[in-house]
């Protein structure tokens, strides 16, 4: 376990800079080199992630997908990058320029404040709020403002029925998302990842938590898949529909910061899903048996963490690639009638089983 | 209860058939083989078009230069575009006058291949040829002269 | 449009009308088809179509042209029936010719309309589930549309527009793979058609998108003449290949499928069936191929008598009329198409009415519509 906890290197680092500067130089320092970690990740992570689905779409859709830039085309998406960076940003003729400039910032920068508090391996960990979930449930939500502003302001009808549509849709299943990672919160007793993390040593609550949290993670997929926009929730996009929702009118980076916050999004969605109902980091443990758990604890804890959260993020896609997508009034229905009752009936039961001590 | 029982059943129902399509999806992610992507300007040495594949209108010259059209435009009537323009010429052979085609002028633009000029043809002079890459810079290239520089009509053709 | 123009000048906002250009460049109309819906939030007040915007006056065209050039304008009416286009011209044609069209000529046309309606349908089918969000759809029924495309390209010479028929038979004769391929075609299929009711038609969120909206009665459907699978849907039996057979459909047994509900999923049911009744069609068909002239003789310039002559087949889409009027010359006096997808695309309106955008697009997806063939 030890040798790859990284709460050494982040305090030597620390220790480091004291030693040298003020305790506010220290902390602009870090701030920096915090924040320019997580810019160069945030890039990384959307190449590497829409590479991905574009492959794993194509082979769902028996083709090949991106195979002409580099080898099997994995420089594609730079390659989309770069093009994206020289386009033409246009603006609409009536368009709201102030908003319409506004909102790609909002929805990135609540995608940079929900990944700032997910706890990637032991001590390599930005923010370690005592109430981490309701933080990142709170900041993921901002997002949708974002939608909101940039259907407003486009003067494009779609958009605006796209932007109306996201508002609905976030605002419902915020609830899912909320109360079904709080069935796992009476488990673990705790709101900070850190602890919930570290309350699944001797396995994770997927499986010890029993039939209502199968049924948490169940829900959490679905609801956490449309506060995304996402696979058969993507009705703010819908482009048989709306020809491309909300951001019709955005081109060229403004464009590229939706698209790369919709796949930073799912990351987060599946980062929290691998948190706090796998085990984040923590290794596959079962129970007392010291011999397998050693094993896989030479299994470093960020491939467990990418691993988990990659399992859930190609779960989201093969949703995505299979299913159809929901109609406005289905998608409510879907929430309001089944989601929610599901959701809270399942949270009475689980605090039955731990209150009776039925948990392993 | 009733309606308890239904809605579960409902919900049961409903994940069934989800995992049912999500099994057909799945099936194909796991055999690469039945991926049908052809490859195609890197597999243009293996792409062979079917024999009756109809690209554009060649007239056929054999090794000598020569072919098998009259100029009786027959073509140029059967054509419902206007694509086919035949400049015929008087030339003296043996001393008598004979009519000979000077220019085979096809415009592949307008062309809707519809194989009716090469079913008119009474000599079986042209050709529907399997080329299909038709694509270039310069519309003016697409109006082609078919009879090659200095071919003439070939012998026993009438 | 000039009403809801009008409309926005001078009234308060809460009785302005809320209307969207669905279209000409629309991602689910298919083509340049321009749907304005009048909205009420998401809900559709109304639907005007406007048509036009790919009109090539496709009937006037062929007054100039002889009747063996008419027939490769049909190709490009619906594209996707190109075949049962050519078809109908030319048995219209050979109604005035009074020649005797050899039986071979007759079952060829049949195997290759079926496998055109195959094709149509596989299309359709993965179009409708683009148009409904599940994109894989799209290519799965591609990949099956690819076999048949493949048949038409090795027999006819091309793959979409194929102009296979000539007034008195046929372009050239069969092809000496084609029989083979066709089976192989039937064999493999058989395999897939049941994947598409599993990706698909099973599916939950498909059933809820599709059942119950739309719904076409069938007083309606007859009213407003809606043909082809979207009228059988509705219990409008209109299938002409069992009322009205022409060229070998009176020798082959295959049911005329009919729907009850007229909703989108009965239209969609029907669809589906229709393939499995397409395949038996072509099976009874392929082995029985008899021998014959693959071309009745005709002079080299057709000529008409003097009248009037009509033919309606079945394409993939409903009925298609072709009506000429001869006056006695190399090409008709005047010629004109009745359409199936302008008959059908005239009941949206009433289909989508207190439907949601979304159910437009559904609605708009199992009418099947192409839109040349309703511009023409």
């Amino acid at each position: 376990m030890n040798i790859y906890d990284f709460t050494g290197l982040t305090r030597s680092i620390h220790e480091g800079l004291s030693s040298s500067m003020s305790p506010l130089a220290v902390t602009v320092t870090e701030f920096v080199i915090i924040a320019f970690a997580f810019m160069i990740f945030f890039t990384i992570l959307g190449l590497v992630l829409v590479y991905a689905e574009r492959k794993i779409c194509a082979f769902f859709q028996l083709r090949l997908g991106p195979m002409r830039v580099g080898k099997w085309g994995l420089a594609q998406t730079a390659a989309d990058a770069v093009k994206l960076i020289f386009k033409e940003p246009m603006i609409t003729k009536n368009a709201d320029k102030f908003l319409f400039n506004l909102a790609p910032f909002i929805v990135i920068i609540s995608t940079f404040m929900a990944l700032g508090a997910l706890p990637f391996a032991k001590g390599l960990h930005a923010l370690d709020f005592d109430i981490g979930i309701l933080y990142i449930s709170a900041v993921s939500s901002i997002g949708v403002i974002g939608i909101l502003i940039a259907g407003w302001s486009s003067d494009n009808k779609y958009s605006l029925i796209g932007a109306m549509r996201s508002g609905a849709q976030v605002v419902s299943y915020e609830l899912s998302v909320g109360l079904s990672l709080l069935t796992i919160v009476v488990l673990a007793e705790s709101l900070q990842f850190s602890e919930i993390i570290a309350s699944q040593e001797a396995g994770w609550w997927i499986f010890r938590g029993h039939i209502p949290a199968l049924i948490a993670f169940c829900v959490f997929m679905i609801a956490g898949t449309a506060e995304t926009n996402r696979g058969p929730f993507d009705l703010a996009e819908a482009e048989s529909e709306l020809t491309a929702g909300f951001h019709t009118e955005y081109s060229g980076l403004k464009f590229a910061f939706f698209f790369l916050a919709e796949f930073v999004n799912m990351f987060i969605i599946a980062a929290i899903g691998a948190t706090v109902f796998l085990g984040g980091w923590m290794p596959f443990h079962i129970g007392h048996w010291a011999g397998f758990n050693q094993i896989m604890d030479f299994i470093p804890p960020i491939v467990w963490f990418f691993g988990k959260t990659g399992f859930l993020i190609f779960l989201m896609m093969w949703f995505k690639w299979t299913f159809p997508r929901l109609r406005i009034d289905q998608l409510l229905t879907l929430e309001w009638k089944y989601l929610l009752p599901i959701n809270l009936i399942n949270i009475l039961i689980m605090a039955f089983v731990v209150l009776m001590g039925w948990h392993f | 209860m009733r309606a308890i029982i239904d809605y579960i059943k409902s919900i049961i129902e409903g994940i069934r058939t989800l995992l049912k399509g999500m099994s057909v999806t799945g099936y194909y992610i796991t055999h690469p083989r039945e991926i049908i992507t052809q490859q195609y300007p890197e597999n243009r040495e293996t792409l062979e078009m079917f024999d009756r594949f109809r690209g554009e209108v060649v007239l056929t010259h054999t090794e000598a230069n020569e072919h098998r059209c009259t100029g009786c435009s027959a073509c140029e009537l059967a054509c419902p575009n206007g694509t086919i323009e035949i400049i015929s010429k008087r030339e003296e052979v043996d001393g008598k006058k004979k009519k000979v085609i000077d220019k085979f002028m096809y415009n592949l633009s307008m062309c809707t291949f519809c194989n009716l000029c090469i079913l008119s043809c009474p000599t079986d002079a042209i050709v529907m040829s399997k080329d299909f890459e038709h694509a270039v810079f310069d519309r003016s290239l697409l109006t082609k002269v078919l009879n090659k520089p200095g071919s003439k009509l070939m012998e026993g053709v009438r | 449009m000039g009403e809801a123009v009008k409309t926005v000048t001078n009234t308060p906002f809460e009785e302005q009308e809320y209307f969207i250009n669905m279209g000409p460049q629309h991602p689910s109309t298919h083509g340049v088809l321009r749907l304005v819906l009048t909205l009420e939030g998401e809900t559709i007040r109304k639907v005007e179509p406007h048509l036009g915007y790919i009109h090539r006056s496709i009937e006037k065209m062929c007054e100039k042209d002889g009747y063996k050039q008419i027939v490769h304008l049909t190709d490009r009416m619906d594209y996707l029936s190109a075949h049962i286009n050519n078809e109908a011209v030319c048995l219209a044609v050979e109604q005035g010719m009074e020649v005797e069209i050899p039986e071979r000529v007759k079952v060829i046309r049949t195997i290759i309309a079926e496998l055109t309606r195959l094709a149509s349908h596989q299309l359709w089918w993965g179009v409708m589930g683009m148009d409904l969000g599940a994109i894989t759809t799209f290519l799965y029924g591609f990949r099956d549309r690819e076999m048949i495309n493949d048949i038409f390209e090795e027999t006819c010479g091309a793959r979409l527009t194929m102009n296979y028929n000539v007034p008195g038979g046929l372009m050239f004769d069969i092809h000496p793979n084609f029989v083979q391929r066709t089976k192989d075609f039937i064999a493999h299929f058989k395999k897939k058609l049941p994947e598409y009711d599993e990706l698909l038609s099973g599916n939950i969120i498909f059933r809820k998108r599709t059942e119950g909206v739309g719904v076409l009665s069938k007083e309606d459907a007859i009213s407003f003449g809606v043909t082809g699978p979207a009228g059988r849907a509705s219990g409008f039996s209109c299938d002409l290949r069992k009322h009205a057979p022409y060229s070998a459909y009176d020798k082959v047994q295959f049911k005329e499928v009919l729907g009850t509900e007229g909703d989108s999923y009965a239209r969609y049911k029907v669809r589906i069936q229709e393939m499995w009744e397409s395949m038996a069609v072509i099976e009874q068909l392929i082995d029985n191929i008899p021998e014959g002239d693959f071309q009745a003789k005709t002079k080299a310039v057709i000529k008409l008598p003097k009248g009037e002559f009509y033919q309606k087949v079945e394409t993939a889409r409903g009925e298609l009329g072709v009506y000429i009027i001869s006056e006695g010359d190399k090409s008709p006096y005047r010629m004109k198409f009745r359409s199936p997808g302008f008959s059908n695309l005239s009941a949206l309106d009433h289909m989508a009415r207190g439907a949601k955008i979304a159910d437009v697009v559904t609605i708009m997806s199992t009418l099947d519509l192409v839109i040349p063939d309703i511009d023409r």
